[in-house]
């Protein structure tokens, strides 16, 4: 008979479910099957099995073959480069735990890096208009127990937070909310028909990059005043009948996503929708939240926060922390060609990133944590393989309400490999040494 | 058949989520991502059938994809790029000063590349890096 394991955490999305169920080989050293998890989630588990797995560091040769290396070598390796450049760039941090990113801070520290994570090209522009007016927010267990009006604003958690409306803000059941479903008005913002968008009982196909106009126009019709007759796309009469949905209910969230982060208007459609909030509560109860993507880009930014005041985007290069989105931003750094050398971990700028930044990164010295092969370690000089974070190790990671959550070793890594807090380490202790300090 | 000019948005979806996960070398992920997904009307603009390769310029570069038709529409006028390496061919690195590339809202041209290949991830961001292509 095979082993299950219970209460497994997924470390794919923001949502960091905690029910999964996975069933295991009797010597418990292979997954067989991953229950309750979306199709992604399922997939991360099953992956990590693959025949194929590159278990171990490599250095790329300059006919593009790879040599494989020791993990002290590699160590070794990203501790010269790091320690020799002036303007090194620590970038990723979101598919690790909170451990892991508490050493990496060291050794940011100790070589004056610019620290980033994936809010860079997320929810970076949230994180600035948080600082300038605030976050009316609550936890994911409230919105599943009170909330009867849920609004989802540039994103599409059908297809990018799959198990968050059942889990969650559409179809649960809770304390307040005991008809599921039907006790829920779902309102949906997005110039696509989106899966989500086809669950809606309204859907605003709003005009692509019009979201700031929107967001306003439905304040202005909270106020019950003058609105031209369509905005950003929609009949002012929709606008009205939208602000009394909102208006009349008990408790409402507004979920908002890379629809609102990334377009232009950017940081000041985030302030708006925020306002929006604020403004709701004259009448009602809202709450507002942002989709957090990778599972633990909250923790990277609670980790750098708590360590160093700033969410990210954090330079360290002047022996203290500096914070100025658009000057200490890996984007904008690799854009200025400010930086000498770049170390990435737990994420893939090489896929996420805008060309041009791809570019600037595979001209430089590089190295690359990640268990995949990536776009970013076919163009690093260095790909350091490591545990899967969440299958092979545990660790804390932070949910997208700023929940910390433990969680939990699955299977063992193959034989030799190392985890990414093992792996920085190492690199930290060589740090140390080459920079007199120990 | 000629060129018509989009409103490129990229994003998430459930097919590029599972592949980036699966491996982003192997074809799926190039299944899931190299495509651009347009409304009916506008592939009967462009005059070509859905299911065959298009190039698709802005001012930041240009990339061949396949056109398929849209799964989340109708969205006449937008395209959609699942986010990964092909998108960011295209998009408009500008930040202006707020650390955030603006990923949504590129204008770009599309028009039939019918016998261009499109290259899988990992190759696609080599040759781009080497000028290559």
């Amino acid at each position: 008979m095979t082993k299950s394991m219970t209460d497994v955490i997924c470390p794919f999305c923001g949502t960091l479910c905690d029910d999964l169920e996975i069933s295991l080989s009797d010597d418990g050293k292979k997954i067989l099957d991953v229950y309750n998890a979306c199709a992604i989630g399922a997939e991360k588990f099953l992956h990590s099995q693959a025949k194929d797995r590159i278990t171990r560091p490599r250095l790329q040769q300059a006919d593009g073959t790879w040599k494989e290396i020791s993990y002290d070598e590699a160590a070794e390796y990203a501790a010269q480069m790091l320690s020799k450049a002036k303007k090194p760039i620590m970038y990723g941090w979101s598919s690790t735990n909170c451990e892991a990113q508490s050493v990496g801070h060291e050794i940011a520290e100790m070589v004056g890096a610019c620290v980033d994570n994936t809010a860079a090209v997320c929810h970076g522009t949230t994180l600035i208009a948080v600082q300038d007016i605030g976050l009316p927010s609550c936890t994911l267990g409230e919105i599943k127990n009170r909330a009867d009006r849920v609004i989802f604003w540039g994103c599409n958690p059908a297809h990018a937070h799959p198990r968050h409306m059942s889990r969650y803000s559409w179809v649960p059941r809770g304390f307040f909310t005991g008809k599921g479903h039907k006790s829920r008005k779902l309102v949906v913002v997005d110039p696509r028909v989106t899966d989500t968008a086809k669950l809606a009982d309204i859907h605003l196909q709003i005009e692509q990059g019009r979201d700031y106009e929107l967001l306003n126009a439905l304040r202005v019709a909270l106020n019950e005043e003058w609105l031209p007759d369509t905005v950003a796309g929609i009949p002012k009469e929709k606008i009205r009948e939208v602000a009394e949905v909102l208006k009349s209910g008990r408790f409402g969230i507004i979920f908002f996503g890379m629809g609102v982060t990334q377009t232009l208007s950017k940081n000041h459609n985030i302030d708006e929708a925020i306002a929006l909030t604020k403004h709701l509560n004259e009448f009602t109860k809202y709450s507002i939240m942002p989709m957090r993507g990778h599972y633990n880009v909250t923790g990277s930014g609670e980790v750098l926060a708590w360590q160093f005041g700033f969410p990210y985007s954090v330079d360290l290069t002047r022996g203290f922390a500096r914070y100025n989105p658009g000057d200490t931003s890996t984007i904008d750094l690799l854009s200025r060609g400010e930086a000498d050398a770049v170390f990435v971990i737990a994420s893939d700028p090489g896929a996420h990133f805008p060309i041009s930044c791809v570019r600037q990164i595979s001209k430089l010295p590089s190295v690359c944590i990640d268990p995949h092969m990536t776009p970013t370690a076919g163009v690093c000089k260095l790909h350091v393989p490591v545990a899967f974070v969440g299958v092979e190790t545990g660790g804390n990671a932070y949910r997208m309400d700023n929940v910390p959550i433990d969680m939990r070793k699955v299977v063992d890594a193959p034989e030799g490999m190392l985890t990414d807090e093992e792996f920085l380490t190492k690199i930290r202790d060589r740090v140390k040494k080459l920079k007199g300090a120990a | 058949m000629g060129k018509i000019t989009l409103n490129l948005i990229s994003g998430r979806s459930i097919q590029q989520g599972v592949a980036m996960e699966g491996g982003k070398e192997k074809p799926l992920y190039t299944k899931a991502c190299g495509i651009i997904e347009m409304d009916s009307s506008d592939l009967k603009k462009l005059g070509i059938w859905k299911n065959s390769n298009v190039r698709v310029t802005s001012s930041y570069g240009n990339v061949v994809v396949k056109a398929i038709e849209t799964t989340q529409g109708p969205h006449p006028g937008v395209g959609f790029i699942p986010m990964g390496p092909w998108a960011n061919s295209v998009v408009n690195p500008n930040t202006y000063s707020t650390g955030m590339p603006t990923f949504k809202g590129t204008p770009v041209e599309v028009e039939p590349a019918m016998n261009e290949p499109i290259f899988d991830s990992v190759e696609l961001v080599q040759k781009k890096c080497r000028g290559e292509i």
